[in-house]
């Protein structure tokens, strides 16, 4: 690991002023991913800002109903939340999903949204990628990429977003708070993660200096029934392979509402708002979801190892949304 | 054990010309590991875990992966439980520690070590420590109600700690030996001994 140095500031102004002294810095939570890949070198910060003494891991209802979530907030502590298991079921699901209970009681919100991907080309030093090295070209797609990207990659890279409980927060219209030495800005959580294009070394909306202070959450829909289903290769402590977050609620055998997102299949928690479109009003029925599901993946492109990715996506939204509107008809 | 002085031993081991360059680096740490004070002088670099192993010489704490992925360094900090592999010692300012040296002294991690050795919770040993410890925090959790994820959602607390529950709930911990059917009667066997004794 190179050296770096590290600051402990007990205030916002002082680690923004920290990182703005530093250019090369970065702000350090749970440390479960960020300290992984300085270990492998991925990462060579010059100085580490240490911002789990910061105020921010409050959890608390907002005065028009909805929810904050502190940026410092651990994995464990949203997940267990009564507020969040009563109004918010689907991000408790999707977060308890994720990592292990060792790492749920280390993972911040904000570092959550920070994870780097899981690409084993990401990961080694001696293939080329580039999101190590811009332009040095991307081994995994003609690699093994079992685990790349079907949706929304580019000819510079396939890779995915690895959160769980990033996909949850795409579904459930969350916003960003972030604040920096031009202030304090918000953003929706769904633009907050760029697909990768041409830069797929610039993975966020967040600019240089700035700090994730909370996520909120607008006041839950009470009429919807929600699910997150992860598959992946063993039952626990795993990466997606698809996962589906869905909310459905039920008018009259139309849906009046629908949310839909989709994790291990895109650079970032992939928001499906075709099929949201095309369900939306419409009857619930099975043939209705096929219908806006098989729209939402046309524009699909496997590799030569992800094939089944596409299949298994179709197959599991078909299967959430189906059993989330027959939950919703017999309520 | 005497609080240590400033140590010269490099984060992961092996003295290298660089880490010598950036001595200069080490900053203080102050905090508490198995209920006794304790003040080191760290390059910012050193893991807990390395902290705990080579500076304090407190080799309870195993390195399996050093990647967050085995669950063998498992410890506690303030009760709960972490990946000392994964968190740099610097974090831990005025922070409990406590390893599996320290649960001697703790009812639930006493009983545990026990349960171990009648169910034959293991083979090599490696896993152990993290396995312990882990149940140790994970026992805590559940007690606290914590939901998993094979939590229902409809219940707002969890009573019934069934297979399907502790194998989730200790998924963090992998046993290359495979001793899985030992490690959960021997938690079963612990978590029930705790209830007969509080009731």
């Amino acid at each position: 690991m190179k050296p770096f140095e590290y600051a402990r500031p007990t205030s916002t102004a002082a680690a923004l002023d920290e990182a703005a002294h530093r250019p090369n810095s970065k702000f350090l939570g749970g440390g479960t991913n960020l300290v992984d890949l300085m270990r492998e070198n991925i990462e060579q910060p010059d100085a580490l800002i240490d911002i789990t003494r910061l105020p921010f891991s409050e959890i608390r209802e907002r005065e028009d109903g909805g929810l904050s979530l502190g940026a410092g907030a651990r994995n464990t502590a949203v997940a267990s939340h009564p507020l969040v298991r009563a109004r918010y079921p689907l991000l408790s699901e999707a977060i308890l999903c994720g990592a292990s209970g060792q790492i749920r009681n280390m993972a911040t919100v904000g570092g959550n949204m920070m994870q780097r991907t899981r690409c084993f080309y990401f990961y080694d030093e001696t293939a080329s990628c580039n999101k190590r090295q811009p332009g040095a070209g991307c081994d995994a797609i003609g690699g093994v990429n079992r685990i790349h990207a079907i949706l929304g990659a580019s000819d510079a890279c396939i890779a995915t977003h690895p959160s769980d409980m990033c996909v949850a927060l795409a579904a459930l219209d969350a916003t960003v708070h972030v604040c920096g030495p031009q202030g304090e800005r918000t953003m929706p959580f769904v633009e907050f993660h760029r697909l990768p294009g041409d830069t797929p070394h610039i993975e966020t909306d967040l600019k240089s200096g700035e700090l994730i202070t909370s996520v909120e959450l607008a006041p839950p829909d009470a009429a919807s029934g929600s699910h997150y289903r992860k598959v992946r290769d063993r039952s626990s402590y795993a990466f997606a392979l698809v996962s589906v977050a869905a909310a459905v609620s039920i008018r009259d055998g139309n849906v009046a509402d629908v949310r839909l997102a989709l994790g291990g299949v895109a650079h970032k928690p992939w928001r499906a708002f075709e099929a949201e479109r095309l369900l939306r009003h419409a009857p619930a029925t099975l043939e209705r979801v096929r219908f806006a599901v098989d729209a939402e993946l046309a524009a699909a492109r496997s590799f030569a190892h992800n094939h089944f990715k596409i299949e298994l996506a179709r197959r599991t939204i078909v299967s959430v949304l189906g059993g989330l509107m027959a939950l919703e008809r017999a309520r | 054990m005497n609080p240590t002085v400033p140590d010269a031993a490099e984060p992961d081991g092996t003295a290298t010309a660089q880490s010598k360059a950036h001595e200069s680096l080490a900053l203080p740490l102050s905090f508490r590991v198995n209920g006794t004070p304790m003040e080191l002088w760290l390059d910012p670099r050193t893991s807990l875990l390395d902290a705990l192993r080579d500076h304090l010489q407190l080799s309870g704490t195993k390195k399996g992966c050093d990647q967050g992925a085995c669950g063998a360094c498992t410890v506690l900090v303030n009760g709960e439980r972490v990946l000392s592999c994964l968190s740099l010692a610097l974090q831990h300012e005025g922070h409990e520690i406590t390893t599996i040296e320290g649960l001697v002294n703790d009812e639930a991690g006493h009983m545990l070590q026990a349960a171990f050795i009648e169910a034959d919770g293991f083979q090599c040993g490696y896993c152990t420590p993290g396995q312990i410890c882990s149940a140790v925090g994970m026992l805590h959790e559940f007690r606290q109600g914590v939901p998993s994820a094979v939590t229902p959602l409809a219940s707002m607390s969890v009573t019934n700690l069934n297979d399907e529950e502790l194998k989730e709930r200790m998924s963090g911990n992998l046993c290359r030996c495979g001793a899985y059917v030992g490690i959960c009667e021997a938690i079963r066997t612990a978590l029930e001994r705790l209830e007969r004794q509080e009731r």
